[in-house]
């Protein structure tokens, strides 16, 4: 600072004025809280006749279009019918294929003309994909993870499963690149669905789910509509992102030969892209699988309804065997479709062969579905895994869970006590007395310091925006379940990182568990606090942690593997000790992308907490929930969108810390 | 332009910027560096005229960032010029729709990229054929095609290879023959040898020019090599700071550097390789002459028998007169000024 105080001789006291504006806006902040509960009693209750009444006007809205809107030609039901129908198609032949057979005739008179897939059938098919992506080691744990559907009789709702699956992944896929290229070819295009892909990656499914239900009905094909509509936007950012990395030396090749446009994209750009898009590919198969429960309350039946009804009526062992098909299911096709992704790059060949010899799989494959077949004429076995075979696990869950909640339940209800009485409390009741207009404040000049105006403008109008729509006391529910989710999640998960970034063994350890833990559906969580702890906050709470609690780990990790190794060197010879070095040097420089990290745990404890409102939280989850049971369109979206810009405002405002910092750092 | 001319370049700018072609008008289509540098742009490519003749190899060299591989994307239309002319054949390049632009690039260019760009999921045929294949030729054809141009570059048995598989040095065979495939009326390079090792870069250099020596195309090449150009070079454009500096023969720029920059590039290169007996002739003597020596022959390349010889040779033009003298001592200048390291 070259103040004229240096001129005079003075050494400048350098205050950082934003010490000064914090301290006076925090001073104003209690002030208000202090004085206003007589006096500005509107500061702290949003006034009922202030709320804009958005959620009556989307309810509204969405009956107008499915009662009187007319496009002309056709109405929107007719529309949404016919969109149905597209998607209804395939799936009926995938589900006849793996789950029911083909049948002729309606309900039970039906007849059977053609057989399904026999499950030895379906098993030594995925075995044989994992042998053709990877390796025999692949092919054995997807066969293993699908001999598991079939021993436990878990088979035909995970094949119902399986089928929806297949269905809503090609669907999500091509949706995600048809959006993604047009959002490469148009900047206008990418700048207006920019936003949308923000908002449809935090609104919880939940909230969308509700007008589905009511343009689509209650059936499968609207819980795979639901699954599309969740799955596709990671598709379109990475197929926007994988069509700007091709090199742009390929694409000018591509114009010099003459390619058109159209060739230009599908012969030369796409093909290139090829390795990130599959990327997508897995993305979109993984959030198909953690849809799988939410969908079924909307129809998709399978496995997730399986498990939603176990967990409805607290039936532990059901649950636990149908959870875990779900989580063997999702390991399989995710190890499936990584293996595919990561496929090295084809080798030439040294003489040309036949059909059969180019594609050993394809032909073994026909071949056993083909004796299957014929043999499942004879042999009812090859139909159906047979039952007297079928191993379940589900009584001993009960005992365990109840020999648990008997022997130790005083440990555990006073641990669960004194958690809730000491600290979640406090802070609950904290936070709902806190005016809103403070905190709408305060959050407008926390987006002012880190990234000016504009960011001020948004974060403020946001939080304001919950405010208006009458949504203030659930969303600081949510605000204090997601915050001390997060600050213990950060509390387990940066120590840990920061040992495994230490540690080769253990890093290999931690690796294997979190990406085991990110395979599970969200769902699965719930079940383990749920026998231990009941419903009620403090289950969701640690189920919330559970979930969130990977990116912790991982980005503090790669965030100290990440600091270059001259600036480690150079404090070694400066004599630090590795602790000194540890707190110094990689922490300070890492710092930016644990924060990131700490973000991306803010992301998905918010979206856990939606779902932690099937055990019994009164936050806005509980609001979405409750728009579901009561099928009011308003009030679903309303509450979601509320839980989004709560999502929006700390990302942005992370984002914005974290960008500023490392290029203060130089980092980037 | 001589009736002669492929290619010409007329006051050719690309500038960057927001709104580039507002900002050249309105200082006459004529910006100086301290005007882009108040306002904000950056000119990449800055009035540049030239013309390549039929037949020729154009050479142009100049630093990294100096705007040649923009010049040759102007020139492709690549990128689209900010102003300008570029005349292929006669036809304004920059005023052709778009379909007839895709025609041009289909039958009449070919370019090959710095760094290869092989489409990494075709084979060395199936690369190789790709511009067949956009056109719509049948696949008997464009790979009977295909096969001759990979015989061309040598490569004959690695048909079926994946560009991964091969060398640095391989896949730039693959490129040249690629381009080639189309039988083009002119060939764009982009820096083609540059990403190779200085060995391979060598057996490269001079493969290119076996093959043009059979195949007579018209040569845009770019380098930021001098020593590259000077072995390759027809002519040479010298590029700095998005203008052309000089263009010449490598004989021209050695003997006349326009300006300290080019001079700069020419004083570590071996005069005997570049300067012809026609450059140091001297009038015919009457004294004994031991031969005769055409008036382009280098230097380098007459050396060994001047000085054996121990008397002068005579120049002769290519119709055969005598138009001057070469001396022992004329050329042992040149070649101990070489050996002296300037």
């Amino acid at each position: 600072m070259n103040s004229p105080a240096i001129v005079s001789g003075h050494r400048p006291i350098s205050v950082n004025p934003w010490l000064i504006i914090w301290v006076v806006a925090l001073g104003l902040a209690v002030v208000v809280s202090l004085i206003g509960k007589e006096n500005l009693p509107w500061a702290f209750k949003f006034p009922r006749e202030w709320v804009i009444p958005i959620s009556v006007w989307i309810s509204d809205f969405v009956k107008w279009l499915l009662n009187e809107f007319d496009l002309g030609l056709f109405t929107f039901r007719e529309l949404t019918r016919s969109i149905a129908w597209v998607i209804e198609q395939p799936y009926w032949l995938v589900r006849s294929l793996l789950s029911t057979g083909f049948l002729k005739g309606q309900g039970s008179d039906a007849v059977e003309i053609f057989p399904r897939l026999s499950w030895l059938a379906v098993i030594s098919v995925v075995s044989l994909m994992g042998l053709y992506a990877k390796d025999w080691k692949l092919a054995l744990l997807v066969g293993l993870c699908f001999l598991y559907l079939a021993v436990f009789g878990q088979w035909d709702s995970a094949m119902v499963t399986l089928s929806s699956i297949i269905i809503a992944v090609p669907f999500g896929v091509a949706g995600g690149l048809a959006l993604g290229i047009a959002g490469f070819r148009s900047r206008r295009f990418e700048l207006a669905i920019r936003p949308v892909l923000d908002l449809m990656q935090t609104v919880p499914v939940f909230a969308y789910l509700v007008p589905i239900l009511i343009l689509f009905g209650f059936s499968p094909v609207s819980a795979m509509i639901a699954t599309i509509i969740y799955a596709m936007p990671p598709m379109v950012r990475i197929t926007l992102l994988a069509l700007k990395q091709v090199p742009s030396e390929i694409t000018e090749f591509g114009s010099m030969a003459g390619c058109s446009p159209r060739q230009l994209l599908w012969k030369v750009q796409i093909p290139a892209a090829k390795s990130t898009l599959m990327v997508g590919v897995n993305q979109v198969v993984m959030l198909s699988l953690n849809m799988v429960i939410i969908a079924s309350m909307i129809g998709a039946g399978g496995l997730g309804f399986d498990v939603l009804n176990a967990l409805k009526r607290l039936k532990i062992g059901e649950g636990v065997e149908a959870g875990l098909a779900i989580t063997l299911l999702a390991i399989a096709l995710d190890r499936l479709s990584q293996a595919y992704a990561r496929r090295p790059p084809p080798v030439h060949e040294v003489t040309s062969h036949g059909f059969i010899r180019r594609n050993p799989h394809l032909c073994l494959a026909f071949a056993i579905i083909a004796v299957t077949w014929a043999a499942g004429a004879g042999m009812t076995v090859m139909n159906a895994y047979p039952e007297t075979l079928q191993l379940t696990t589900g009584a001993f869950w009960g005992d365990l869970v109840r020999s648990i909640n008997i022997n130790y339940f005083d440990q555990l209800d006073g641990f669960k006590n004194f958690l809730l009485l000491n600290i979640m409390i406090p802070f609950k009741r904290f936070l709902l007395g806190l005016p809103w207009v403070a905190v709408v404040g305060l959050v407008a000049l926390g987006g002012w310091q880190l990234g000016g105006w504009r960011l001020a403008l948004l974060t403020g109008a946001l939080a304001l925006f919950i405010a208006v729509v009458g949504q203030w006391p659930k969303s600081m529910v949510t605000v204090y379940l997601c915050g001390l989710s997060v600050l213990i999640a950060c509390a387990i998960g940066i120590p840990i990182g920061i040992a495994a970034s230490r540690n080769e063994r253990l890093n290999r350890i931690v690796q294997a568990a979190i990406d085991t833990l990110q395979t599970l559906p969200s769902f699965v969580y719930l079940m383990p606090v749920v026998m231990l702890f009941r419903v009620g906050d403090f289950a969701a709470m640690l189920a919330v942690i559970a979930y969130a609690l990977a990116p912790a780990i991982r980005y503090t990790n790669h965030g100290l593997r990440q600091v270059p190794p001259h600036l480690i060197e150079a404090a070694r010879a400066a004599g630090c000790t590795r602790r000194q070095v540890l707190w110094k040097v990689q922490m300070p420089l890492a710092l930016p992308e644990i924060m990131l990290g700490i973000n991306q745990t803010i992301m998905m404890a918010l979206s856990m907490l939606v779902i932690t409102a099937l055990v019994g939280t009164r936050d806005l989850g509980q609001e979405v929930y409750i728009a579901l049971t009561k099928a009011d369109s308003g009030r679903g979206i309303v509450a979601g969108v509320c839980v989004a810009f709560i999502a929006i405002i700390s990302d942005r405002l992370i984002n914005a810390w974290s960008t500023r910092r490392k290029a203060e750092l130089g980092l980037e | 332009m001589s009736e002669s001319s492929k290619l010409v370049c007329n006051n050719v700018w690309k500038i960057f910027g927001e709104n580039p072609a507002g900002f050249l008008s309105r200082h006459n289509n004529a910006p100086t560096t301290n005007n882009m540098a108040e306002e904000g742009y950056i000119g990449a490519v800055r009035d540049v005229s030239l013309s390549v003749a039929e037949g020729e190899i154009f050479v142009i060299m100049g630093l990294s960032g100096c705007g040649k591989s923009t010049l040759v994307r102007c020139m492709s239309r690549l990128i689209e010029p900010t102003a300008g002319e570029v005349l292929f054949e006669g036809r304004d390049l920059l005023k052709t729709g778009v379909k007839e632009l895709i025609e041009i690039r289909r039958h009449k260019m070919g370019m090959v990229f710095q760094h290869f760009a092989l489409l990494p999921h075709l084979t060395v045929l199936g690369n190789v054929a790709f511009p067949l294949e956009v056109q719509g030729v049948g696949r008997q054809t464009r790979e009977a095609r295909a096969r001759e141009v990979i015989e061309l570059v040598g490569l004959v048995g690695r048909e079926g290879y994946y560009p991964r598989e091969l060398s640095g040095g391989q896949q730039q065979r693959v490129g040249i023959a690629r381009s080639l495939a189309v039988k083009p009326e002119i060939w764009f390079l982009d820096e083609p040898f540059s990403a190779l090792d200085p060995l391979i870069r060598r057996e490269m250099q001079d493969e290119f020019m076996r093959l043009q020596n059979v195949l007579h195309k018209t040569i845009v090449f770019i380098t930021h090599d001098f020593d590259e150009a000077i072995r390759l070079a027809d002519r040479i454009a010298i590029m700095n700071g998005g203008e052309i500096i000089q263009t010449g023969t490598p004989e021209e720029l050695v003997l006349n550097p326009a300006t300290d920059y080019v001079a700069e590039f020419t004083r570590g290169i071996p005069r005997a390789k570049v300067l012809s007996a026609g450059a140091i002739m001297g009038p015919v003597s009457g004294a004994t002459v031991a031969g005769q020596v055409l008036v382009t022959t280098k230097i380098g390349d007459l050396a060994a028998d001047i000085v054996n010889a121990g008397a002068p040779f005579s120049v002769v033009n290519k119709g055969g007169a005598i138009v001057g003298e070469v001396t022992r001592d004329a050329v042992l200048a040149v070649l101990v000024e070489k050996e002296g390291g300037l």
